[in-house]
């Protein structure tokens, strides 16, 4: 298996007023293609950190990053910009979705950033809401969509650019259960095609949906363990 | 992102807030109204002005009485009466002349059977009417001889015979009138002129000179002398050979100033033109800080809307968008914001100068420049006061901006 996230003693410092946080204490973390981790812990146990560098949103105080066999922790804004553009497909706890935007609209915005033309976008932002059962809400804005279905709209957005992993950040933190489990039916089913999938959250039902959790505490990994029992989704209910 | 998206993005960013756009771009709106109707209404004013003065006559030189002095203290032009016929007759024998027409002045009360009219009364020569560009639209001028016979005829505007004449359908020609109870025969009526400046053209009378200086305003001197050269470029010349007449005429020592003053035609155009000018510049600096204000509208409101929009930045970045991508798409949408200002402007301000010139007796002349100008300092102001607010949004964190709430 190749690894396409490679963390070597990554440390990340904060700086509150005169008060310094060590958020990541020296963290080494390896994740090969195709493997579905979720990543756990309290709050204040440097998850958000890990999450945030991941993402290539934030950048390490010192240590080694490579995304997909490229360093990244010495990499500039515009280079990282590029980066989360191609090679990370972001999926929020509250969506992040434009307001007063279709979700077809909504679906092409990383096409829009990496430069492909009005028609190509289109037609993949199409496939994309169709892979998630949505092809039905096209031209609907997000508030004329439920919870469930803005979030299958943020996973088509995240899906779009055909990115290396997928980064879930709490995804199903505003949702209800039944909603929830059919969102990580959709992540098993990615995973599953061969996706790279991401998932930090707190809550154990969710986290046993990945194949491996990673434990946060204090800025450091306690635990790194294949999960034993893995819930597997229901058939994804797709509501349209 | 390419240009027509960012421009979509801001109509749709625009449109999303319409009141609040709307209102930031009166600012702008205001502005450029202000600069488009002052220039035109300045520009108009010049040309009609300009108009008014190529209309007294053509080649035109006005010789008029110099000032007096009283222990240094000018007592202003025509305070003297130092011009005669005789000057004017002796103008005339110049190579560069080719027409005089001296001028005396004064109101008259002109009355037919019952009717009665006041109007201002002109003595003037036959030259008249060569030397100050005038027609005569029905019947005739006076002729030399009638002028040294001191003829009692007079040649009217068509004001006068509408008001004297009232309805009736005669013929003003032959009719014997009363100028200030001396008996005229009418035999000309002039074409109408329109008015210059404050003077109404077709409101005088106009008599033999010799006829008004024995009869009505008594007294030898004549008022005005009006020259007109043989032609444009002897006008200098023209100039100069009435000035050595005249100094000769009046004996006058060669270090003695002349006691009459030359103004050419010319010399009043540039004199009205610089007035008129001055006066353009001012209303335009004028209308200009309306414009900066207005940019500054657009600063305020660029800034509410980058705090606001602070999460969709965050969002845009985080799925990839560059520094650059939000530097320009929001400079793009303060420039849409004053374009579409601008744009409102130059329309209301192209329509309050034609209102202004429908309604008013102010005349405008509206240009491509200052509509062109209007247009390319809204963009500018859009590009000056929207790259502060890009340029936040821009170096916003993604981490932060998503956080944002």
């Amino acid at each position: 298996m190749r690894p396409v996230i490679q963390i070597e003693d990554l440390k990340k410092q904060y700086q509150i007023g005169d008060q310094e946080i060590m958020a990541l204490r020296g963290v080494s973390l390896t994740i090969d293609e195709g493997d579905f981790v979720a990543i756990m812990g309290p709050s204040g146990s440097g998850k958000s950190s890990m999450m945030n560098v991941i993402g290539c949103l934030d950048k390490p105080t010192s240590g080694e990053f490579y995304l997909d066999g490229q360093p990244v922790s010495l990499a500039h804004d515009d280079e990282l910009a590029v980066i989360r553009n191609q090679k990370i497909g972001f999926v929020f706890q509250n969506f992040n979705l434009l307001p007063r935007t279709t979700a077809v609209e909504n679906v092409e915005l990383p096409l829009l950033y990496g430069g492909a033309s009005a028609k190509e976008r289109r037609e993949r932002a199409i496939k994309a809401l169709i892979s998630v059962g949505l092809a039905e809400r096209l031209n609907n804005k997000p508030n004329e969509l439920s919870g469930g279905q803005q979030q299958r709209v943020s996973i088509a957005r995240a899906l779009v650019n055909d990115p290396v992993i997928l980064l879930a950040d709490e995804p199903t933190g505003a949702l209800d259960t039944k909603t929830s489990e059919e969102i990580m039916g959709i992540f098993q089913r990615l995973n599953d095609a061969g996706k790279t999938v991401i998932l930090v959250t707190h809550e154990p039902d969710i986290a046993e949906y990945a194949k491996r959790i990673v434990r946060f505490r204090d800025g450091q990994i306690i635990s790194n363990e294949v999960v034993q029992e893995r819930r597997i989704a229901q058939a994804e209910e797709v509501r349209t | 992102m390419s240009l027509i998206e960012c421009v979509r993005v801001s109509f749709r960013s625009i449109r999303a807030n319409g009141l609040r756009s709307v209102l930031t771009m009166l600012g702008i709106i205001i502005g450029v109204a202000a600069v488009i109707a002052m220039v035109a209404i300045g520009e108009g004013t010049s040309s009609s002005v300009a108009s008014q003065i190529n209309g007294l006559g053509s080649n035109l030189l006005i010789v008029s009485p110099g000032q007096a002095t009283q222990g240094r203290v000018s007592l202003g032009a025509g305070s003297l009466n130092t011009l005669t016929m005789a000057d004017a007759e002796a103008i005339a024998e110049n190579d560069s002349v080719a027409g005089v027409a001296p001028s005396v002045n004064g109101r008259a009360q002109i009355v037919w059977g019952s009717n009665n009219y006041s109007s201002s009364l002109e003595g003037t020569t036959a030259d008249f009417l060569q030397v100050r560009n005038a027609e005569v639209a029905q019947g005739r001028f006076f002729s030399n001889f009638e002028v040294t016979r001191q003829f009692n005829v007079a040649v009217v505007g068509t004001e006068v015979v509408s008001n004297l004449f009232k309805n009736a359908t005669t013929n003003p020609i032959g009719q014997t009138v009363q100028i200030n109870r001396v008996p005229f025969t009418i035999i000309g009526v002039l074409k109408s002129q329109g008015s210059s400046g404050m003077t109404n053209n077709d409101d005088r009378i106009l008599i033999p000179i010799t006829t008004a200086m024995s009869r009505l305003t008594g007294g030898k001197n004549v008022g005005t002398i009006y020259v007109s050269a043989a032609s444009s470029d002897v006008m200098d010349k023209a100039q100069q050979d009435i000035r050595q007449t005249l100094r000769a005429k009046h004996n006058l020592r060669p270090q003695k100033e002349d006691d009459f003053r030359i103004t050419s035609q010319s010399d009043i155009l540039s004199t009205a033109q610089e007035v008129s000018s001055s006066m353009t510049a001012l209303l335009s600096g004028i209308a200009a800080i309306s414009l900066i204000v207005g940019g500054i509208g657009v600063m305020n409101i660029m800034l509410v809307s980058v705090t606001e929009r602070t999460r969709e930045i965050g969002i845009r970045k985080a799925i990839g968008a560059k520094r650059r991508d939000i530097l320009r798409q929001f400079l793009i949408e303060a420039v849409t914001l004053s374009l579409i200002g601008g744009i409102l402007g130059i329309a209301f301000g192209v329509g309050a100068a034609l209102l202004i010139s429908k309604l008013g007796s102010l005349s405008t002349s509206i240009s491509l420049t200052p509509i062109l100008y209007a247009f390319l300092t809204s963009s500018l102001v859009g590009v000056i006061f929207g790259v502060y607010p890009a340029r936040k949004a821009a170096q916003l964190k993604p981490i932060d901006a998503l956080r944002y709430e």
